[in-house]
């Protein structure tokens, strides 16, 4: 019998279960190996070749160097476990978390202010809430990120 | 005998500390989040717990995926606070209480609770940021403290219901145990928050305020509520709720016993990307 997955009719969220886990053991692994400060000067010095000693996918390396985190999470990645890169590269939760939206930081920063996120319509897919994929991403960071391209 | 005097219940968002030990506590976004624990910390010199059994969640820290204990017991003398990628936090070892722990341990797997038994660990701010908001700065902590960890990172967790009974094997392992201690049980993480993906940033006061309300007058009732209602109106990491009912399991009134008093409670946002709910209720003597 297959996992029973009723959290998959969320919008925006993908749920750390076994078969993520399982997808993204390496990855995850590699990020753990970021809490040792010496770790973290080797990946800094060189992050390819520190990568390429992990028996990650070529798409999970690429996800990492991009740092996007939707990436990462869709290829097995887990938030608390990415934290680690966020951290060796000086960033806040707040400034993670924000990066998944498409908003800036600032943007990301006043929502949270004005009481965060509101559930409404965001609770099923198919809703009409902003976390919906027919509204995303949100904000200007993404606008920004295409002109320089 | 060891008892339960009061049960203890808050958010362990990592930019707390973070604030703390940078010393922004009276930078106006941080300023009212402190405000709500001052009555705590003046309540913690006056309740003078023997123990801490302090319920978290590690976050990546002692433990990675190569195991996922479900329920985990800190039996050590110490614990080291962790670097989690930012460096340590500059904050006092924690003392452990090997002794009682570990009857913990025996009472509650014998309860047909399986728990894993730690040896030795680094405890993230899962468990250090609670211990800050409810003591402040001091150099040593207050007591010492039993670091038990849930897994809420990788799904299932354990059900609300299960951690509910699990408070009440917790507080019949404590009618066991000989010494006469003054245990305060302390369940930490939530409310309402997602880390991750484009919903990130959710947050659900009224069901919040809820939750609240439930976990202090009907608490079956708030272990009744199942995973996907935590994840639809919480978000994927306010889930962590479920750690609250170990603590609140553990009351008197959940075995027959009176009511327990509300001494304080405090709801705020934000905190980074969080809700941070608090509460204590005492049980009376």
């Amino acid at each position: 019998m297959a996992l029973d997955k009723p959290y998959l009719d969320i919008p925006g969220t993908i749920i750390f279960d076994a078969e993520q886990s399982r997808k993204g053991y390496h990855l995850n692994q590699f990020c753990m190996s970021l809490i040792k400060a010496a770790n973290r000067e080797r990946f800094k010095a060189d992050e390819r070749a520190y990568l390429d000693e992990w028996p990650m996918t070529e798409e999970q390396k690429q996800a990492v160097l991009a740092r996007d985190l939707n990436w990462c999470i869709r290829t097995g990645g887990n938030i608390y476990f990415l934290a680690k890169i966020g951290a060796t590269d000086g960033k806040s939760f707040q400034q993670m978390a924000g990066s998944m939206t498409g908003m800036t930081e600032e943007e990301y920063r006043e929502m949270m202010i004005k009481g965060g996120r509101s559930p409404e319509g965001n609770r099923y897919l198919g809703e009409d809430g902003d976390a919906q994929a027919h509204r995303q991403p949100q904000g200007n960071s993404h606008h920004a990120q295409a002109k320089e391209m | 005998m060891a008892y339960v005097s009061a049960s203890v219940y808050t958010s362990h968002v990592p930019a707390i500390g973070a604030a703390l030990d940078q010393g922004k506590t009276q930078e106006p976004y941080w300023q009212p989040l402190f405000a709500g624990y001052e009555f705590s910390k003046q309540w913690m010199q006056e309740a003078k717990p023997d123990v801490i059994i302090l319920v978290y969640n590690d976050h990546a820290t002692a433990f990675s995926l190569q195991m996922i204990p479900t329920f985990a017991i800190g039996t050590a003398a110490e614990f080291r606070p962790a670097d989690e990628g930012w460096g340590p936090r500059p904050v006092p070892m924690v003392q452990g209480h090997p002794e009682l722990a570990s009857h913990i341990a025996q009472s509650v797997i014998l309860q047909d609770f399986d728990l894993t038994i730690v040896n030795e660990m680094d405890v993230d701010h899962g468990l250090t940021v609670p211990l800050s908001l409810m003591c402040g700065q001091p150099t040593a902590w207050p007591c010492p403290v039993i670091p038990f960890a849930v897994n809420v990172v990788q799904y299932p967790v354990p059900r609300g219901q299960r951690c509910f009974q699990l408070g009440q094997a917790i507080r019949r392992a404590l009618d066991e145990y000989d010494e006469d201690l003054n245990v305060q049980i302390w369940g930490t993480g939530g409310m309402t928050h997602q880390l991750q993906g484009p919903r990130a940033g959710l947050i659900n006061k009224q069901w919040d305020s809820k939750f609240l309300d439930k976990l202090i007058d009907d608490p079956e009732a708030a272990a009744a509520i199942p995973h996907i209602e935590y994840v639809r109106e919480a978000g994927s990491e306010g889930i962590e709720l479920v750690m609250w009912l170990i603590a609140r399991g553990a009351m008197s009134d959940v075995a027959g016993g009176s009511k327990p008093t509300v001494r304080h409670r405090f709801y705020h946002v934000p905190a980074s990307n969080t809700a941070v709910g608090h509460l204590i209720l005492e049980n009376g003597h």
